[in-house]
């Protein structure tokens, strides 16, 4: 089939659903939504509804990005804007459907909002009014929350696939990488390397098999974009494999996901599926000569499996190890052959960069931190969130004005950016900017977007304590300043938080966090004393009261520490590279 | 004891060539084991070695690298509790002394009964509706201390309705 076709029937089918004579039920189940009861919420309805007359369309979707507000059902009558219920509960699916639906009354006490051309339902407030909104500016994330994960049409109606499109008959691969180049796309896993850049490095590999990893492992607690992106829009990013693919020559490529994550598995196998069905990927993708094959692979649970070699000893069914660079992947990756790691997010911008351009790209956020941030707002803040905003957003703004505040008026205490090697922030963070390179200089990074709230009622100590323990945790055995290291730093944090340090535990752990820096093959040991670092230097006084007072300000610490004891068997036999 | 054995490789042998992800690996075909079976059974290091011509050495020191891989048999339910840092802020160590003293454990483990195996997460994935655990791989968000008690009390409940 065509792709003008393929659009076509497409739009056809939703058109039928959005303004056709069915009412149209949408729920939010990505994993806030899983998580806030919405798979409750959906049976709750449809026993109900089994139990009427009531004709109903009953869609999944992703998140909207105001998780806060989860399980969020949003109801589209005829001729009627959508009507969105927030933190619904399956005790209240009755009130709703009889109030709304069979009464054509408006259940005014659970309304939370309306969004469409229609206007106000009854009165009420448009929910793209309230900053959790107003503030954000959707580009990977731009069908999240109102088109189903699990049919591929809904997101051709919604212009999927055009820039696939656009680049296999309008551009030639050097045009397209130039494209990416030109609109200062960084990558969204942690290093922010130029994404452009990255993708010409397999242009000159030799092929013809070569391969285009994409890194879903996110094991970093405190974020969860990438399988958001999978969760409620998985096509976005197989559009934008497919765009890379087509730019670098490559052959294959693989969506790397922990074994687990159910939903993003199980969204993403489908929608690679269909997207097969329609030619989409495959053999002579749309017509044209380009073939690229996409599937899944899973890793077990291990944060390194996130670092680029480790994925790729992983996907290879090794431990998740690193490898020694160089070679580097773009001249010995995957099984040998060429490859290059992209992060979810990095590719699912893809889509958008070809079809409305660079310049439309680089016009968004600020220095030489182009497009949006998908933040994962979380702890404690009023209105945690799954937030996609332009860069250069201060984090005061992320905070007060998306977040609604700390949580029982409290005081911000701290931020942890960046997943748990990024570090913490103080008080005095706020007139930081979203920013990759401004981030870095204050001694943070922005990483794969994740910022932990802390409040006052927060100690650094404890919060450092947990931070150290899964990084002691996660370290995976194979360079030993790390292994050891990160076994020794919990140790001494530990005995901190205990207020039964040593004298010259400080310094210890200085030296300690030196050798591990200069010693060990990934980030993960080199970062690793970065928590410890960043929590002295912005909390000197919390850590001064456990060793020279002997308390704890907050009482945290005096609770009991329970932590998986069991750490990984470092046996080390079947090393990466024998 | 023969025949249990064979039936016990033949369910090995099946999860390893009903896997439908076209890359299969050490790894692919552990995973695929422990989806079947809920844990790697002793004669499954060794199934996977052979089918991947591979030593049982190596194929031991992939399953013991991964901590979501077991050895031995499961309970009847999975209990996860997430202690990542933003569940920890908002209250894990509440839920998880909750959890270890409902369930009569003192760390990750199974119960004497058999009924429930519990293990720590070091992320459900959920962190804007921390602190978070799983039941049955049903995440339960916001969760409190004693919502929490009541959700493993219904797990034993339930089974007294059978």
């Amino acid at each position: 089939m065509k792709y003008k076709e393929i659009v076509s029937q497409a739009t056809a089918e939703w058109t039928e659903m959005t303004s056709g004579k069915v009412p149209l039920i949408r729920i939010g189940t990505a994993m806030c939504g899983h998580a806030a009861g919405a798979f409750r919420v959906i049976k709750a309805l449809q026993e109900y509804l089994d139990s009427t007359e009531l004709e109903v369309n009953i869609q999944e979707v992703g998140c909207l990005g105001l998780c806060y507000a989860e399980p969020l059902l949003d109801i589209k009558k005829p001729g009627k804007s959508r009507l969105f219920f927030n933190n619904v509960t399956p005790e209240e699916i009755e009130y709703i459907v009889d109030e709304y639906l069979i009464n054509e009354g408006y259940p005014k006490e659970k309304v939370f909002g309306y969004i469409g051309e229609e206007g106000p339902v009854n009165g009420e407030d448009s929910l793209e009014s309230i900053p959790g909104l107003k503030l954000q500016n959707r580009i990977a994330l731009r069908n999240a929350g109102h088109i189903s994960p699990h049919d591929i049409n809904q997101y051709i109606a919604n212009g999927g696939y055009a820039g696939l499109y656009k680049a296999l008959t309008d551009l030639s691969p050097s045009e397209v990488i130039d494209e990416v180049k030109n609109s200062g796309l960084r990558g969204r896993g942690g290093a922010a390397f130029p994404t452009g850049v990255k993708w010409s490095f397999l242009v000159g590999s030799p092929g013809p098999t070569k391969y285009i990893l994409c890194n879903c492992e996110e094991g970093d607690p405190g974020a969860y974009n990438d399988k958001g992106i999978l969760e409620s829009d998985p096509h976005t990013l197989l559009e934008g494999l497919a765009i890379a693919g087509y730019a670098t020559g490559a052959s294959n490529g693989i969506v790397f996901i922990r074994h687990g994550h159910d939903g993003p598995i199980e969204r993403t196998e489908k929608a690679i599926e269909q997207a097969y069905a329609l030619g989409l990927i495959g053999n002579n993708i749309l017509g044209t000569d380009f073939n690229f094959d996409i599937e899944v692979a899973l890793t077990g649970e291990s944060y390194v499996a996130g670092e680029e070699t480790a994925l790729m000893e992983a996907v290879e069914g090794k431990r998740a190890m690193p490898r020694f660079r160089p070679p580097f992947p773009a001249a010995f990756g995957v099984w040998g052959k060429p490859s290059n790691i992209n992060n979810v997010k990095s590719l699912s911008y893809a889509p958008e960069i070809i079809s409305k351009g660079a310049d439309w790209f680089s016009s968004i956020g600020v220095n030489k931190s182009t497009g949006t941030a998908i933040v994962c707002l979380s702890g404690d803040v009023n209105r945690p969130g799954l937030y996609e905003v332009p860069m250069g957003m201060s984090l005061g703004e992320v905070v007060d004005d998306l977040g609604g505040g700390v949580t029982d008026n409290g005081q911000l205490k701290l931020l942890q950016t960046g997943g748990p090697l990024g570090g913490v922030l103080g008080p005095d963070s706020k007139d930081i900017h979203i920013d990759f390179d401004e981030m870095r200089s204050a001694g943070a990074i922005f990483g794969s977007g994740g910022i932990i709230v802390g409040s006052d009622k927060v100690c650094a100590v404890d919060l450092t304590r947990v931070l150290v323990a899964f990084c002691q945790f996660e370290s995976c055995g194979k360079c030993f300043p790390c292994r050891l290291g990160m076994e020794h730093l919990l140790e001494i944090v530990e005995r901190i938080s205990d207020c039964a340090s040593k004298p010259g535990d400080m310094d210890l752990m200085k030296s300690i966090g030196g050798t591990m820096e200069a010693g060990s093959l990934c980030g993960h040991g080199q970062l690793g004393f970065g928590p410890i670092r960043s929590a002295i230097t912005h909390f000197e006084e919390d850590f001064r009261l456990h060793i020279e007072e002997n308390r704890c300000p907050t009482g945290s610490c005096d609770r009991p520490k329970i932590v998986p004891k069991n750490t990984r068997p470092y046996a080390t036999d079947h090393i990466a590279g024998e | 004891m023969t025949a249990d054995k064979d039936k016990l490789r033949t369910r090995i042998q099946q999860a390893i060539q009903s896997q439908k992800r076209p890359t299969v690996t050490v790894l692919s075909s552990l995973l695929a084991i422990q989806d079947s079976m809920g844990y790697i059974p002793e004669e499954a290091i060794e199934e996977v070695a052979v089918h991947s011509n591979t030593s049982i050495n190596s194929v031991f020191g992939v399953a013991s690298f991964y901590p979501n891989f077991r050895f031995t048999p499961p309970g009847e339910h999975s209990v996860e509790v997430c202690w990542g840092p933003t569940c920890h802020l908002k209250g894990a160590t509440e839920i998880l002394e909750s959890v270890l003293e409902k369930l009569g454990l003192d760390s990750e483990g199974d119960t004497g009964d058999g009924k429930v195996s519990f293990r720590f997460n070091t992320c459900l994935g959920a962190c804007s509706q921390a602190p978070v655990i799983s039941v049955d791989h049903e995440l339960y968000g916001n969760a409190k201390p004693d919502i929490v008690s009541n959700l493993l009390g219904s797990l034993y409940e339930k089974e007294n309705l059978h």
